[in-house]
């Protein structure tokens, strides 16, 4: 009786040979690796504060430092405009999603150079490592907008009816977390130059986002184009929800998630096709 | 059953090398090459991944495999064998998936888990238990799997106090034990292994080849990579020798092994370099030339140097292909006397006959001891010869050099002394 025969089901067949063109992501391989990357989130989360006196505590500290920095540098002696709350606020509640979107942008750049070994020496689906980041991002991002409440609770504003559109808002930030992350992994994976890149790339999207200043300050006619940057809908929108300064951007919001979807399309095929060579040139 | 799970079909696989840099005579030409280096080096990293049979002749592009055709049945135990750089590794890596063929097509049915390296994505920060699970599901295995057998793997690697301490505490030996221990009860159809027997102790080495051997027997298909002839020998029915990407011999492993063996590189005499000591080897040579008879005459002609007049005990030992120790010449103890070496070039010839050996190749070592024996010098497999037939009653039939007959021919009588 042989082993195969034994079990339920037609045994796979499976071809290697050259692949040319483009092809899609084989989303049913994809699900049969889910507990390979289930265990992946809970390294990337366990590993990130092992053996240190803190632990999650630096999911609260790094945000919060920059808040302070922030409001003592942009609100006090710039007196940057903050659209009628206080300046704390206004940029913690931008610094949640954002300290998301830069730790899982910087991991998932070096995630297949990191893996390099993993992926010269074990086959399974490469795009799970720079996915596992963006997940394993979640935990921090969930720490830190506890606090959020508490700014809130201190500076005595009122949370309005926006707050359901939060998890929308979540989703197109790990869509744009995830759709950067898979074009910066594979391009870093060849050619090394994007690693450094990324590191003041990520100082410049910081810039180019409302985190410091607020959108209103986007002439009315450049808005739209404005909202290609996916961030800046998302952190308007989350500002919009948590403490109401303007209304929810939606212009800004729907050019978001336009530009992230085709981000994550664009850079799944691209992956897709560049992940043949990732054991001969990582 | 000749249901054939893998068939390889006319693959080749090209990699692009690194070519030496071009230095340039003048400061002028380095700058200029400087400035338009950022567009050579795209090109260059963008051509690492692609190189097409087109470009196979050029100076930079190497054929790991070339045009490789076989097949495997089911429940095959298949050992692969060659000298380094043969492209045993990359026929495993592209049965595997890890890297694309160049040309031409491999189909494989059934799951495939690759062992090409023992306690891949180990974390050294999380303990033996989450490694057990981080490990088990990059090689393939689902969690309702790894609950099932979790008891079994912890026991079979012998770490169970230290489970839940991180793994980089571990002894170098306990990672891989546990890592080995994972990779052992993988249940894919095809598994491919990848010299991993060559860690561990020799205990582990043995408890991981009766593994191999039972996972064959279940009726799964595993391709054995080693250089552990010995290993290849007793595990496997079937063997292929690679050599520099192609396929060299293929059958019966015994055979091939022993094709291997005769490949490499065969010395009939050897030179070496003077060491610091009152006396050593200068080099040595079998008399007559490498292929010789079974119940001739072996003859060894080693050169030794001395500085000042030296006692020596100088000690032979012959090998089989494999490596197992047939038997060697303890001069002192075998027949009473030693070496008197004279100041300068000294001529020691070594005489056995008749030489008690089946058909096959052999190799021969070489001790230096002093009179009270203190170690001196040790040659290992300096001299290799081919015995070729083997007629020990002269009748024109050959000793058939079947492994299990062993090296040596062992005169014997044999009558029938009573009728019942």
């Amino acid at each position: 009786m042989t082993a195969w025969a034994a079990r339920r089901g037609e045994p796979p067949t499976i071809v290697r040979e050259p692949v040319r063109g483009w092809r899609a992501v084989d989303l049913r391989e994809l699900l049969s690796y889910r507990d390979l990357f289930y265990f992946l989130v809970t390294r990337d989360i366990k590993v990130l504060y092992k053996q240190t006196v803190l632990g999650f505590g630096w999911a609260i500290l790094r945000p919060v430092f920059s808040m302070i920095v922030f409001s003592v540098v942009f609100g006090r002696l710039a007196k940057v405009s903050s659209d009628g709350i206080p300046y704390p606020l206004f940029s913690y509640v931008a610094l949640v999603p954002w300290t998301y979107f830069q730790t899982s942008m910087t991991q998932s750049t070096g995630s297949l150079i990191q893996g390099a070994r993993l992926v010269s020496k074990v086959y399974f689906p490469r795009v799970l490592l720079p996915l596992a980041p963006v997940i394993a991002g979640l935990a921090d991002f969930v720490i830190a907008l506890s606090i959020v409440a508490v700014l809130m609770a201190w500076y005595r504003v009122a949370p309005t009816v926006g707050v359901v559109f939060l998890p929308p808002l979540v989703v197109i930030m790990v869509l744009t977390a995830a759709a950067v992350g898979l074009w910066l992994s594979i391009l870093a994976a060849q050619y090394r130059d994007v690693r450094y890149a990324v590191q003041f790339l990520v100082q410049l999207l910081m810039y180019a986002a409302p985190v410091v200043w607020p959108a209103s300050l986007i002439p009315a006619k450049f808005r739209l184009l404005y909202g290609l940057y996916p961030m800046a809908g998302v952190i308007e929108g989350f500002r919009s929800a948590l403490v109401g300064t303007n209304p929810m951007p939606w212009d800004l919001i729907a050019a978001g998630t336009l530009s992230a979807l085709v981000l994550f399309i664009t850079g799944l095929f691209y992956f897709r096709r560049a992940e043949r060579v990732l054991a001969d040139v990582a | 059953m000749t249901h054939r799970v893998i068939e390889v079909e006319h693959v080749s696989k090209l990699y692009r090398i690194g070519l030496a840099e071009q230095r340039h005579e003048t400061l002028a030409g380095a700058c200029a090459a400087f400035v338009r280096s950022p567009v050579r080096n795209f090109r260059q990293l963008r051509a690492l991944g692609n190189v097409s049979t087109a470009e196979a002749d050029a100076e930079d592009v190497v054929w790991a495999l070339r045009d490789v055709t076989c097949s495997v049945s089911e429940g095959e135990l298949l050992g692969i064998i060659g000298a380094n750089g043969a492209g045993k590794s990359t026929l495993l890596k592209v049965l595997a998936g890890i890297t694309e063929p160049t040309a031409g097509r491999a189909v494989l049915r059934g799951r495939v888990a690759s062992l090409l390296e023992v306690g891949t994505g180990f974390h050294p920060d999380l303990t033996g238990r989450e490694n057990i699970y981080l490990n088990g599901t990059i090689l393939g295995m689902k969690k309702v799997e790894i609950d099932r057998r979790f008891d079994e793997i912890v026991a079979f690697s012998g770490v169970e106090r230290f489970i839940d301490t991180p793994v980089k505490r571990y002894s170098s030996g306990m990672t891989v034990r546990l890592a080995f221990a994972v990779a052992a009860h993988l249940e894919p159809e095809i598994l491919l292994v990848d010299e991993v027997l060559a860690v561990g102790d020799l205990q582990f080495q043995e408890k991981c080849i009766g593994k191999m051997g039972e996972v064959a027997r279940g009726g799964r298909t595993v391709l054995f990579v080693s250089h552990n002839l010995a290993a290849v020998g007793s595990l496997c029915k079937r063997a292929l020798l690679l050599e520099n990407g192609s396929i060299a011999a293929e059958g019966p492993a015994r055979g091939v092994i022993s094709e291997y063996s005769s490949r490499s590189i065969s010395e009939s005499a050897f030179a070496e370099e003077p060491i610091d000591a009152p006396a050593y080897f200068s080099g040595g040579r079998i008399v007559g030339g490498d292929t010789l008879e079974s119940g001739g005459e072996l003859l060894v002609e080693l050169g030794v140097l001395a500085r000042e007049p030296f006692t020596a005990s100088i000690m032979w030992r012959i090998e089989d292909a494999l490596g197992v120790p047939v038997g060697c010449g303890v001069p002192h103890l075998q027949l009473g006397k030693f070496q008197e070496l004279r100041v300068g070039e000294n001529t020691v010839r070594i005489r056995i006959a008749p030489l008690p050996l089946l058909e096959g190749t052999y190799r021969l070592s070489f001790d230096l001891n002093d009179r009270g024996m203190m170690h001196i010098q040790r040659l290992e497999d300096r001299l290799r010869f081919t015995v070729a037939g083997c007629d020990p009653a002269g009748i024109g039939a050959t000793l058939p050099s079947k492994w299990g007959a062993g090296s040596v021919v062992i005169p014997f009588d044999i009558e029938v002394v009573a009728a019942s």
